[in-house]
């Protein structure tokens, strides 16, 4: 991949979640198992925008949340500037996580409707000790400033603010640590369109000014074109194919990619026109439950024995451009132009 | 009115609708004078942000607004020669389900859960085609295969939760189609899905709305689905039609400010943009009838006429009409 090993922040190997279904209700028994992620790796570099897309259900969310240790990964490694995340103790952590933070999809569920404005930015500061009384205030002051919010609103409740406002307050208490890595999960897709560019453009000012690095989790293909330098495609709780973004979108490798870029209406009737769609058969099946070998092979118009048996190596094909897929053929040709 | 010489007949002609409803804030005006038609086999986009009126608009012609808070207070809905508006409660019923069909944004919650999938079916075939139970049965199965559904007939027993939310909402196509309605009213419907499954039900659509031959009125937020679908796009903000063309017209040629910025906000697939325009600001709630442009306040092309009338829907190039007192390409005045 790009960059030399120095200039890697985070460096996520063999990760995998598993929620446990179980059975009974004195006596739990566990039946199976949702494999959420299952055994994903990749390295994000510092000051660049790492999109992660699929479907709901992909497992991109709970990546999210194991990467910052909220919750136990099942096994794998988190690499944060060389520190082992995974066992790390409970102080070292807690240390660790002023420098990652999170803004979530949800505006309306992710702010406390019982504190301030101004106590839910400051929050961070008093828990991990970096400020108290009127210094804190000040950097609150600051913070909302910076957000594109009018420091006087402090006193404000959540409710009072739209939805826009909303994830203005949420990327702000973000930002109070002053971290280097953000992961931003979904934080448009509850907005309407006219608001989602001016979250956006904020989060791509603040990344200029401060170099932050963001992990950027979505549906939206065409924002997260946007916004990446680089797309990792995620299916079933394992990624499919990863490249720079323009790589990916011009050139995509895996079936699934190229399925469900050409799902994505594209806002011009004359490009809409002219466009051959690859209809996908059936829906995604169950992650408790998926199809051996490849795991797309059951929609994959490509597929034949060996998907179902063995699961695709994932290899670099072309410089920087990574695909699990028996049908890649060497120097990078898809499926669907040798068959 | 826009409309082709020698066009197919139209089915339904909507003016000048005014819907309010009454809040603890006070009269919201949700609706403000809404006028337009739809011709035989046509597809219609109304797009919009939330809160714009497009799914009240829909509401109000079909009567589908709890009443009170909700009030029409004006305006006709002529739907074949008959006003939806004037309807009595069972005259209305008779349209409803029957000639216009309705697929709604939540597939989860758009049925009754303790019902199985064939009663649900069964029930309009019924009571709007007066078919026996075993008829109405064949005819749900028929339907069910019709949009895609393996095993139709074994899964008429299964309830909703049985079935994923792109199934969900294909047998919610396959109730509003039941009757082979003239219309079928779209709000949504691929909101709720996934992308590969929101292909999945356009290309369903498109498919049965050229075999039926029927309308469609096709409601969302989403710029890009309209694109590939409609012949006719409305823009609505505020309760107010502001921008009303053909469909290449409006993406080639928008005129309304916020048209404009709504286009310019929106990232590209198909190639990279530096940076995104955003529209400051909100989107208004209106509490009176506007005295001067909705759109005024977020506007950068605002001037003082903006601030003092409110522009009517005015025809500024062929077949191709906005509300805007400004000429954006000059940034003054129409004359």
């Amino acid at each position: 991949m790009t960059g030399s090993e120095n200039n890697v922040l985070l460096r996520v190997e063999g990760l995998v979640k598993h929620f446990p279904i179980t059975r009974g209700i004195i006596f739990q028994r566990q039946i199976g198992a949702v494999r959420a992620v299952d055994g994903i790796s990749f390295r994000i570099h510092k000051g660049e925008t790492f999109g992660l897309v699929g479907e709901s259900g992909c497992g991109k969310s709970t990546t999210g949340r194991t990467i910052l240790q909220l919750y136990q990964p099942t096994a794998g490694h988190v690499y944060f500037e060389g520190i082992d995340l995974v066992g790390l103790d409970k102080e070292k952590l807690r240390h660790m996580r002023r420098r990652m933070q999170m803004i979530f999809q949800d505006p309306y569920a992710s702010l406390n409707p019982r504190m301030t404005v101004g106590e839910i930015v400051a929050e961070p500061l008093v828990v991990h000790g970096v400020a108290h009384g009127a210094e804190a205030q000040k950097r609150v002051d600051y913070l909302l400033e910076l957000v594109g919010l009018n420091p006087a609103f402090s006193n404000r409740y959540p409710h009072e603010f739209s939805g826009g406002q909303r994830q203005r307050i949420g990327v702000a208490r973000a930002l109070a640590l002053q971290p280097s890595f953000i992961v931003c999960d979904e934080p448009i897709s509850a907005l309407d369109v006219s608001i989602q560019a001016q979250v956006v453009n904020l989060l791509e000012d603040l990344q200029n000014q401060f170099g932050l690095t963001y992990l950027f989790i979505a549906h939206d293909l065409s924002m997260v074109r946007h916004i990446s330098d680089r797309v990792a495609v995620m299916y079933l709780g394992v990624i499919m194919e990863l490249a720079d973004r323009d790589q990916l979108y011009t050139n995509p490798l895996h079936p699934y990619t190229y399925a469900l870029l050409s799902a994505v209406p594209v806002a011009d009737p004359l490009v809409e026109e002219r466009r051959q769609r690859v209809i996908l058969e059936g829906d995604v099946p169950s992650p408790a439950n998926p199809p051996s070998g490849c795991r797309f092979r059951t929609r994959c118009r490509y597929a034949t024995e060996i998907c179902a048996e063995k699961i695709p190596e994932w290899r670099e094909m072309v410089k920087d451009h990574w695909v699990a897929c028996h049908h890649v053929a060497e120097g990078g040709i898809p499926p669907w132009k040798r068959m | 009115m826009l409309r082709d010489a020698g066009a197919s007949p139209r089915v339904l002609e909507v003016s000048d609708l005014v819907t309010q409803f009454q809040t603890t804030d006070g009269v919201v005006h949700a609706v403000n004078g809404v006028s337009f038609s739809l011709d035989s086999g046509e597809t219609l986009g109304i797009v919009g942000e939330s809160g714009c009126g497009k799914t009240v608009t829909v509401l109000s012609m079909l009567r589908l607004i709890p009443e009170p808070p909700g009030k029409i207070a004006r305006g006709k809905a002529v739907f074949l020669g008959n006003d939806l508006l004037a309807m009595t409660p069972d005259e209305i019923r008779q349209v409803r389900g029957a000639q216009i069909g309705m697929v709604f944004q939540d597939p989860m919650t758009s049925f009754n859960p303790v019902l199985t999938i064939g009663r649900q079916l069964t029930e309009p075939l019924e009571i709007h085609l007066g078919m026996t139970s075993e008829q109405a049965r064949d005819r749900a199965a028929e339907l069910l295969e019709m949009v895609g559904i393996p095993q139709a007939r074994e899964r008429l027993n299964d309830y909703p939760h049985q079935f994923s939310g792109g199934m969900r909402q294909r047998v919610m196509i396959a109730m509003a189609l039941s009757c082979t309605p003239q219309i079928l009213i779209a709000d949504e419907p691929t909101t709720a899905l996934d992308v590969t499954i929101q292909a999945q039900i356009v290309e369903l659509i498109k498919r049965l709305r050229d075999e039926i031959g029927m309308a469609v009125i096709w409601i969302t937020h989403d710029l890009g689905i309209i694109a590939g679908l409609a012949r006719r796009v409305i823009v609505m903000y505020g309760g107010y039609i502001i921008e009303h063309a053909a469909v290449k017209e409006l993406y080639a040629n928008p005129l309304h400010p916020y048209t404009i910025g709504l286009i310019g906000s929106l990232p590209r697939l198909d190639r990279v943009r530096d940076r995104l325009t955003s529209i400051d600001g909100l989107p208004p709630v209106l509490y009176e009838e506007a005295k001067a442009c909705p759109f005024a306040p977020r506007c950068p092309f605002v001037l003082d006429k903006c601030r003092q009338e409110n522009p009517p829907l005015m025809e500024v190039a062929p077949r191709h009409e906005i509300a805007c007192w400004v000429d954006v390409k000059t940034g003054e005045l129409r004359s």
